[in-house]
């Protein structure tokens, strides 16, 4: 299976000598979710954000499409960019715009400036906005409704939608269920591996839920103290696994 | 998912034509305004060659000691104006304020407040300048009295504003301990509004510090005399000192205040 | 348990009492200092509620016939000056406030040039504006309406700079992580956040202009001023007291207004 992602020898310090990220190396498949698990602090979130680079690596490369992304900036850097969605913990829509234009949003790599200030968008971009908003669950009249009169699981549902509106070859998601109650949590989870196994993306899933981790993930990284320490099939996830992971077993 | 042609989708963007009139209404009036003003490109050109000449005679700014020693004497009396505007205004505008704010004071008496605060606060201080001036003289205290009614007319209204949007729970909290009116008052009342009201009495102060400039043109007392003397001799370096000077005080100015709030905070 | 400690809660730190003592004594020091120095005429005084309702005799009943010829018109013109200055004040100074945002434009001198264009254009008093402009473009229109816009820069610049710092990173993170221009990050990211700030600020702004244009025709730039300097240099006080109603009545009708407006954005 060809990896669509593959990081090398990845290194993160935010403060020379201690660092966050200690020597990650990884290879991200083209199919299935992927959820990396760990305790807070320990560099997962850190470790996503390095990938589109709204955190600089200290070292090491990031192979995607042929690219490095470690190296790229500017303009290049943005045009692999429209090539990775992401889900955010805190949803981070526009919140004064709509729903489809939130949604439209994930285009904005693609189209026009002016295309963009005069909203006149592609027809086949609103058509497939529409559809998209309709495969994330809500129904075709949420479109023009003001994203901040939206609860947070119909939030996050757009930022779903608009992540995959960017016809990315890769998503990511960082936390995405941690500001939302464990029903909508579940129903979220399902949505994503539902929309990756449909759609062919891959994504990449940081989340502290081990439960939910299990249940709809295809493989398990686990990290602590900035390193991998498990890597395989939920299955394979025992509970001394989980020990090493989150120390002490108070959780368990 | 159906591939069928959906039947029912809502247009994408509805236009929102408040907005939209808004942006439209300016760019229209924009265009008249100009005209009606006759304010034309060749206009602002002619003046260029003005503002050349302008310009040359007011660098390099005069630094000569008999005008600086005018100009520091002026600035002074800008200074003391603002303190004992904002110190008098701030003063008179608590119990105004606390009239004013209708959950304090009966109907009657806040709306007569609010309607004498409408008023204080209608007029610019050059007016109210002018007026004092009739009044009291040519001078300082004129300066001093104008910008107490303009303090007055700002501080009342914002202050009533603090009053009212004060949170009633923290003062039953502390009634029901059985404090005294006075101990209330200052447990539950003072705290809540000191921290603004202290950013009200910095702001004025600054606000004050600017309209004590330019009072003195009308007769107010302060540098806007010096100023205005300046000016109407063509002497343009020494109000290019002048306005330097006030730029540095006032400057000044607001990183203390900016200090002085946060150690209130 | 550890053995009780004596322990005094005291509502500030040493360094935030000595902080406060320091701007109270100053405080204190300032006004004895300026009510001393404060020349006041013992005559001038005395005299002044004799003065004060001398006044108010003169003025009323207000020349009522002066309005429609001398007033009417430039009334209407102190409103263009007003309008027009407010509207190129915003003109000039978003583009400024978008370099003075600290989490926008990056680079720490384009952010301090900004603010300080917008601290000078603050400092100096509409009409202190007015009297550069008139010396340079020569009475009239033109010198107010420049006048309030450079008044207003520093105004509108310095709150809808701070609406700006304010906005919520989520959102402009979430759009760069899609690959968005920096042209989109500010059209489709931050101009929906701010949008209600801006037009608040605009009619706060325009609000006091209509105040501020009154009284620039006092130095020669235009305006109903022109009508009132007239009339003071004439002693025609009926003639200001008619005036001083009109600009009354308008202020109050522009603050109304624009209070409406804005309890309906917000």
């Amino acid at each position: 299976m060809t990896a669509v992602l593959s990081i090398r020898h990845l290194r993160k310090e935010y403060r020379p000598g201690q660092p966050v990220l200690k020597d990650i190396t990884l290879d991200i498949d083209a199919r299935g979710v992927t959820a990396i698990i760990g305790p807070s602090g320990t560099g997962k979130s850190t470790l996503i954000r390095c990938i589109n680079r709204l955190v600089d690596p200290t070292a090491g490369e990031i192979l995607f499409e042929g690219q490095d992304l470690a190296k790229l900036s500017g303009q290049t850097l943005r045009m692999a960019r429209r090539r990775i969605g992401m889900v955010f913990q805190e949803y981070n829509l526009v919140e004064r715009l709509s729903v489809i234009e939130n949604v439209l949003s994930g285009r904005l790599g693609y189209v026009p400036a002016w295309r963009a200030l005069l909203r006149r968008f592609p027809a086949e971009d609103v058509a497939r906005a529409f559809d998209l908003i309709d495969a994330v669950g809500l129904s075709q009249d949420f479109a023009t409704r003001r994203a901040d009169a939206l609860s947070g699981g119909q939030r996050q549902r757009v930022g779903i939608a608009r992540a995959i509106m960017q016809n990315p070859a890769l998503v990511l998601a960082d936390e995405p269920t941690s500001s939302l109650d464990p029903k909508t949590s579940v129903e979220i989870m399902g949505l994503m591996a539902d929309l990756s196994e449909k759609r062919g993306v891959p994504i990449i899933i940081n989340i502290h839920n081990v439960d939910l981790a299990r249940r709809y993930a295809g493989r398990i990284i686990g990290m602590t103290g900035g390193e991998v320490v498990y890597d395989g099939a939920p299955e394979g996830l025992t509970d001394a696994h989980l020990k090493h992971i989150y120390g002490g077993e108070d959780f368990l | 998912m159906s591939t069928a042609a959906p039947t029912t989708r809502p247009p994408a963007f509805p236009v929102n034509w408040p907005s939209r009139i808004a942006w439209i209404g300016l760019a229209l009036y924009t265009i008249y305004a100009t005209s009606i003003l006759q304010l034309t490109w060749a206009r602002f050109v002619a003046g260029m060659d003005n503002a050349a000449k302008f310009f040359d005679r007011m660098f390099p700014p005069n630094m000569a000691a008999d005008k600086l020693e005018l100009i520091y004497t002026g600035m002074v009396e800008s200074v003391q104006i603002a303190v004992l505007a904002t110190f008098f205004g701030v003063l008179l505008s608590m119990p105004l304020g606390l009239m004013a704010a209708r959950n304090l004071s009966p109907g009657w008496l806040a709306w007569s407040s609010r309607g004498l605060i409408a008023v204080l606060r209608s007029f610019h201080p050059v007016i109210v300048s002018i007026l004092f001036v009739k009044a009291v003289g040519f001078g300082a205290l004129a300066g001093v009295m104008a910008l107490i009614v303009s303090s007055m007319g700002f501080v009342s209204k914002l202050f009533a504003e603090v009053v009212e949007e004060m949170n009633p729970k923290q003062v039953e909290a502390v009634r029901a301990t059985g404090a005294s009116f006075w101990n209330v008052l200052i447990m539950a009342v003072f705290p809540q509004v000191m921290a603004r009201f202290i950013g009200l009495t910095v702001y004025q102060l600054d606000s004050n510090l600017r309209n004590s400039t330019m009072v003195g043109i009308v007769g107010g007392g302060g540098i806007g005399a010096p100023l205005f003397t300046a000016y109407q001799r063509f002497d343009y370096d020494v109000v290019l000192t002048i306005l330097l000077i006030i730029i540095a005080i006032i400057m000044a100015m607001e990183m203390v205040s900016g200090r002085i709030r946060r150690i209130f905070q | 348990m550890s053995a009780a400690v004596q322990r005094e809660w005291q509502r500030f730190t040493p360094a935030e009492r000595i902080g406060r003592g320091i701007i109270y004594i100053v405080a204190v020091v300032a006004v004895i200092w300026s009510l001393r120095s404060i020349e006041v005429i013992p005559e001038f005084l005395y005299d002044a509620p004799e003065q004060t309702a001398d006044l108010f005799r003169r003025m009323w009943p207000f020349d009522w016939g002066f309005y429609p010829k001398a007033i009417h018109d430039s009334l209407i013109e102190t409103l263009h000056i007003a309008t027009l200055g407010t509207i190129l004040a915003l003109f000039l100074a978003l583009p400024l406030s978008f370099l003075a945002a600290r989490n926008f434009t990056k680079n720490p001198v384009l952010n301090f040039i900004a603010q300080f264009i917008f601290v000078s254009s603050r400092s100096v008093n509409s009409l202190i504006w007015a009297l550069l402009f008139v010396a340079i473009f020569g009475p009239g229109a033109l010198s107010g309406v420049l006048s309030i816009a450079f008044r207003s820069i520093g105004f509108v610049g310095k709150l809808f700079g701070e609406a700006l710092e304010e906005a919520q990173r989520g959102p402009i993170e979430a759009l760069t992580a899609a690959g968005a221009p920096r042209s989109m990050l500010l059209i489709k990211g931050y101009w929906p956040q701010v949008e209600p700030a801006f037009w608040s600020v605009a009619l706060l702004r325009w609000d006091i202009n209509i105040r501020e244009s009154a009284v620039l025709g006092l130095v020669g730039a235009g305006g109903i001023g022109v009508a009132l300097d007239a009339a003071l240099n004439n002693l025609y006080w009926d003639q200001v007291g008619l005036i001083l109603a009109v600009i009354f009545a308008v202020v109050i009708v522009t603050e109304i207004v624009t209070s409406t407006i804005r309890s309906r954005i917000l």
